[in-house]
């Protein structure tokens, strides 16, 4: 067998054994599968293609079809330890409103995201005015699924605004050790090509965000009488 | 034997109709007692010793216990019989294979075309309504019967599915794993209203004779072919209706009348009329009035989460069609929601596909795929591998 994605490798660092964990964009379950032999966590993946369903499926694992935008609404608040979103972040199309559900149905998040300060990004935009093509961002603007990029310090603001502590960060690139790193240290939104980090909330969370059905399913809001649950049902745009 | 023969060679076939005495009824949920009931059912494969291999298949509204062998009335191969035989996901060389005829059904289980023993006459609308929990009660008095105490596996689809369902909320314990595909929680609006035309239609031909159409020696053919007709076009999709007919013809040129000039008018009038020869009227009416009352969330307080709450070891795998309109995928979506909810884990997959409800029957090969690799996951925890 091949040696283990860097990501993969950081990751199963941190989580500890036989906790309940969810990922989303699983693909085919390659590192809850790990989490699961390794770890003997509780695996729960989400994955948009019905191919890595099965291939998931297939594996002995848990795995629901959908994606993060939407689909986080099927799993009730505190269902789990961790929640990993890997490098998928900046691909969705609300990022704060993912990252809050992420703090919802977990008590930490693992999320790693590209740094679009990183040096070779910033020196690519002012020597040849055009957008940046790394090995991080490889496709060209008009095809990249990144459609939410952000720096290191942006992403830093985003979680102060959300009251969300940064337990744990590192710097990931590709063929390069793993680096722990402080993300608010200026250099490091420079220097980081990826950063990992591993989330917590600093207080209790909300529950389910618009008034999702869940809230219903789980008698969460008054409801008990017959029309109630139907209404419910329906009101998923 | 080996399996070098035809594909269905070495398999163990098995079944029969199994009679529980007078005196162990079938309780219904609506109060009234059924018995003597019997059980129409087929096996396929043989239950180890552990007895830990046993799979349920729970058929849809005009199915039956005929899986993966020739049907005795239409001499056609099983309903399911692409997906049950060696080498292929319900395999009889690892898994003991079950398919019972529902009750209120019309193939050997007891129904309302049997006869009523305190009237030595067929109940025809003497008989009691059931419904979906009712048909899974009557199940699991076989499952213990046969000394099996937990089920590898329940398996269903549309109808099938529900009954899965049922098995999760009211026999958790006796489930290892369940399979629920194209089914729903609960019957829509739109589901009822469907069904509604079917059983008008049967009850509106003067053969139905108020439902003792058996006594007075004739049948209501005709209605119950023009319920099957509407029933059938919710089972496809338009675009499969489209591509498989379009605007084509019969013959040359339109003849100016009500014959049937277009082929899809000629394929429903084939449906309607082959169904006929296979299925009761008065079972029509029962099991569609019990996919009716069926509403699991109801019966759980409103809360569709409460009834998967003792099933929390039950590992579900649910799947749905993506032009499938008769039970949507959203109806899926919210049984994988309240499983999630319920703390159960569960896998949900829609497969893409533009042949409507009745995929399920075709031949969909991500269907198989993510089926077999979730049964062979699961038989492999299971120890049976």
């Amino acid at each position: 067998m091949s040696a283990i994605r860097e990501d993969f490798a950081e990751i199963l660092k941190l989580v500890r054994p036989g906790s309940r964990v969810l990922d989303i964009g699983c693909e085919d379950g390659e590192l809850l599968d790990l989490l699961v032999r390794e770890k003997g966590v509780d695996g729960q993946g989400l994955e948009i293609s019905p191919e890595g369903v099965a291939a998931g499926l297939a594996r002995g694992l848990a795995v629901v079809q959908g994606d993060g935008d939407r689909d986080l609404d099927h799993f009730p608040t505190r269902a789990f330890d961790y929640a990993i979103l890997s490098k998928t972040l900046q691909q969705m199309r609300d990022p704060k409103h993912v990252l809050s559900e992420l703090l919802r149905v977990a008590d930490q998040a693992v999320v790693s995201v590209p740094n679009f300060g990183h040096w070779k990004v910033r020196w690519a935009l002012l020597s040849r005015g055009r957008m940046p093509e790394t090995g991080a961002l490889p496709e060209p603007w008009y095809s990249t699924p990144n459609i939410h990029l952000c720096t290191l310090r942006d992403f830093v603001a985003l979680c102060d605004q959300l009251e969300l502590r940064i337990d744990a960060c590192a710097s990931l690139a590709e063929g390069k050790p793993v680096r722990a790193i402080d993300p608010r240290q200026p250099i490091e939104n420079w220097r980081a090509e990826t950063a990992l980090f591993l989330l917590s909330r600093k207080a209790e969370p909300q529950p389910a965000p618009n008034a999702l059905p869940q809230q219903n399913l789980f008698g969460e809001v008054e409801l008990p009488k017959a029309e109630a649950p139907k209404k419910g049902r329906r009101s998923r745009a | 034997m080996t399996a070098q023969g035809p594909i269905k060679a070495g398999i163990e076939i098995g079944g029969g109709t199994w009679r529980f005495p007078a005196g162990q009824p079938l309780r219904l949920d609506s109060g009234a007692r059924l018995a003597p009931l019997e059980i129409a059912y087929k096996t396929y494969g043989r239950l180890n010793e552990a007895r830990s291999n046993a799979v349920l298949v729970c058929h849809a509204l005009t199915g039956d216990q005929h899986l993966a062998s020739t049907h005795p009335v239409t001499g056609k191969p099983g309903w399911w019989d692409r997906f049950v035989g060696p080498g292929l996901p319900l395999d009889p060389e690892r898994y003991f294979i079950i398919c019972t005829n529902v009750v209120g059904g019309c193939m050997g289980t007891t129904g309302p075309a049997s006869i009523d023993p305190a009237t030595k006459a067929p109940y025809g609308l003497t008989f009691p309504v059931i419904t979906i929990g009712d048909m899974v009660r009557a199940q699991s008095m076989l499952i213990e019967a046969m000394g099996i105490d937990t089920l590898f596996a329940a398996i269903g689809g549309s109808m099938g599915g529900m009954q899965v369902l049922q098995w999760a909320a009211d026999y958790p314990e006796k489930l290892f794993s369940a399979v629920v595909i194209a089914a729903a929680a609960r019957h829509s609006a739109q589901n009822i209203a469907f069904h509604e035309v079917g059983r008008q239609a049967i009850m509106a031909d003067p053969n139905w004779v108020n439902g003792a159409y058996l006594t007075a020696g004739v049948r209501p053919e005709k209605g119950l072919a023009v319920a099957r007709m509407a029933a059938h076009i919710t089972y496809l999709s338009e675009a499969a209706l489209q591509r498989k007919f379009g605007r084509e013809l019969q013959r040359d040129g339109l003849s100016w009348g009500f014959d049937a000039d277009f082929q899809v008018e000629s394929y429903l009038r084939h449906q309607g009329t082959s169904f006929v020869d296979r299925f009761d009227a008065n079972s029509y009416l029962y099991i569609t009035r019990a996919l009716d009352y069926f509403d699991l969330a109801a019966t759980h307080g409103g809360v569709l989460a409460e009834a998967f709450m003792k099933a929390r070891h039950v590992k579900f795998c649910v799947l749905s069609f993506s032009s499938d309109w008769l039970y949507p995928t959203p109806e899926s979506r919210d049984i994988v929601r309240a499983l999630n909810g319920a703390g159960c884990r569960a896998s949900f997959a829609e497969i893409q596909t533009d042949k409507g409800h009745d995929a399920f029957f075709l031949d969909e090969p991500l269907l198989d795929q993510t089926l077999r690799g979730f049964l062979a996951a699961q038989s492999h925890s299971r120890g049976l591998a």
